[in-house]
């Protein structure tokens, strides 16, 4: 592992200016995605700015209903947290369907988003790969896919977003808040990630030295009836082949509101707007539930090793749905 | 470059000067002589290396030492008061929940911090009502001891232990 220095930051600020000016510089938060890449060779930083001491680890009500959450809120706590575990029920229970109990105590709010693929060839300094080494070639195309990507694709990377946490935040319409040099500034979640086009190298939308130091999650009534469901190939301690976050507000028997969100197909967590806009003001049916999901999917551009995904994220949206209506009615 | 670090390691004091590249790990095990954290995977994908700091369970080899510089940690070792055995180590060994021995450190560090999760009431993934009271059944137990692997595949000696364990804290 290449030296580095290290150094507590004493604010927000004085982080931002320590990495913002220092091309070699990272933060570290809890560690359990960075220090393994520094392992591996992945990530080489001269300079580790501690963020995980700064006073960013608390829950609390937001001014408009909503709730914020601090930075560097441990996985753990946000998940057994009694008004997520009541308001945003999709939320708890991605955090609890990510890593062990024993990483998600290190694990914090804002490492959680900052986690990087864990696509094989991107892990192996020996393969090609665009998004470690831009220009170097793709080894997933073509090779072992099957944990990859079906939507959003590009012709340079198809690796997902790892996340459980992020899949939930999408659905339930969550913002980041940022500081940067230039100042404050809050980015919805749907504009924080970017699909890997030509620049696979670059998960987010973060400029040089902005710190993650919230994550607001806006008011949202019916996100009590929310459920994440993570499908994977072991019961535990696995990344999500297909993922499903899902929020419904049923009225009569027809969709009054809806969110879905899924992971484990695409280079971000995949909010899948389509699908949602043919379900509102229709019957809450698992037929319509399956004609919404045929739609979201219908732009897959599946390869060999993970055309699977195409009916198993298919048929989650269908199974998270038809259960959030019943519990409904 | 070097840090200076200070510990508390199951109940000594420790200060000293390590690389800032040094894993909490293999402070442990290299600088401190603390043998019960094992070195598995090294990348945090199977446990043997859990140790509670500051009370809670943790991977010690995704943690650089500088970064938790004044924590308290609690190695399997530090566990027991002197002769007597902690009630989890007790009951791994009266169920011969391991066979050769690496993970059981992890194991145990492991089992102790799930237990207080539960009794705080914190849901785990297979917990249904989130908002309800926690059993440690032999469904959560599995689900809550998933970061920790064994080779040996003592698994279902190691849910009696934990059982049993439960079992006497909560007589029916």
């Amino acid at each position: 592992m290449r030296p580095f220095k290290y150094v507590r930051a004493t604010d927000p600020a004085n982080a931002v200016a320590l990495v913002a000016n220092r091309p070699g510089a990272a933060f570290l938060a809890g560690g359990t995605n960075l220090v393994d890449h520094m392992k591996l060779g992945i990530a080489e930083p001269d300079l580790l700015v501690d963020v995980s001491r700064l006073p960013l680890d608390r829950i609390e009500q937001s001014p408009a209903g909503g709730v914020r959450i601090g930075a560097a809120v441990r996985n753990s706590d946000l998940a057994a947290d009694p008004m997520i575990r009541t308001r945003y029920p999709a939320l708890s229970q991605a955090l609890l369907a990510g890593a062990s109990g024993q990483l998600r105590t290190l694990a914090t709010t804002a490492g959680n988003l900052m986690q990087r693929t864990r696509c094989p060839y991107f892990q192996d300094l020996t393969t090609p790969c665009n998004k470690r080494t831009p220009g170097a070639g793709c080894s997933a195309i073509g090779g072992h896919n099957r944990d990859h990507a079906i939507l959003g694709c590009s012709a340079e990377c198809i690796a997902t977003h790892p996340s459980d946490m992020a899949v939930a935040l999408a659905a339930l319409e969550a913002s980041v808040v940022v500081l940067g040099p230039e100042g404050e500034r809050r980015v919805p979640l749907a504009d924080f990630y970017r699909l890997p086009g030509d620049t696979p190298h670059l998960d987010t939308n973060l400029g040089r030295g902005e710190l993650i130091l919230a994550v607001e999650m806006p008011p949202l009534a019916f996100a009590e009836r929310s459920a994440y469901r993570k499908v994977r190939d072991r019961a535990s301690f696995a990344f999500a082949l297909v993922s499903v976050a899902a929020a419904l507000d049923v009225r009569d028997g027809a969709v009054a509101d809806v969110r879905v969100a899924l992971g484990g197909v695409a280079h971000t967590p995949w909010r899948a707007l389509r699908a949602e806009a043919m379900l509102r003001g229709g019957p809450a049916t698992p037929d319509a539930f399956r004609a919404a999901a045929d739609a979201e999917l219908a732009a897959a551009q599946p390869l060999p090793g993970n055309a699977f995904k195409v009916p198993l994220a298919r048929n989650t949206i269908v199974n998270v749905l038809t259960a959030l209506a019943r519990e409904t009615a | 470059m070097d840090a200076r670090v200070t510990l508390t390691v199951d109940g000594s004091r420790r200060e000293l000067t390590v690389d800032t590249r040094t894993t909490l790990l293999d402070l442990l095990r290299d600088r401190l002589g603390a043998m019960a954290p094992k070195k598995g995977c090294d990348h945090g994908q199977c446990g043997a290396c859990t140790v509670l700091i500051d009370g809670r369970r943790a991977t010690t080899c995704l943690a650089f030492a500088v970064a938790h510089d004044g924590a308290t940690v609690t190695t399997a070792q530090g566990l027991s008061n002197g002769a007597e055995l902690h009630p989890v180590q007790q009951d791994f060994l009266d169920h011969d929940a391991f066979q050769c021995g690496y993970c059981t450190p992890g194991q145990i560090c492991s089992a102790v911090g799930m237990i207080e999760e539960a009794r705080a009431g914190h849901p785990s993934h297979v917990t249904r009502d989130l908002t309800g009271p926690v059993v440690l059944d032999d469904e959560e137990i599995r689900e809550r001891m998933s970061g920790n692997l064994c080779r040996c595949g003592a698994y279902v000696n190691i849910v009696a232990a934990i059982r049993d364990v439960i079992l006497k804290e909560t007589p029916p």
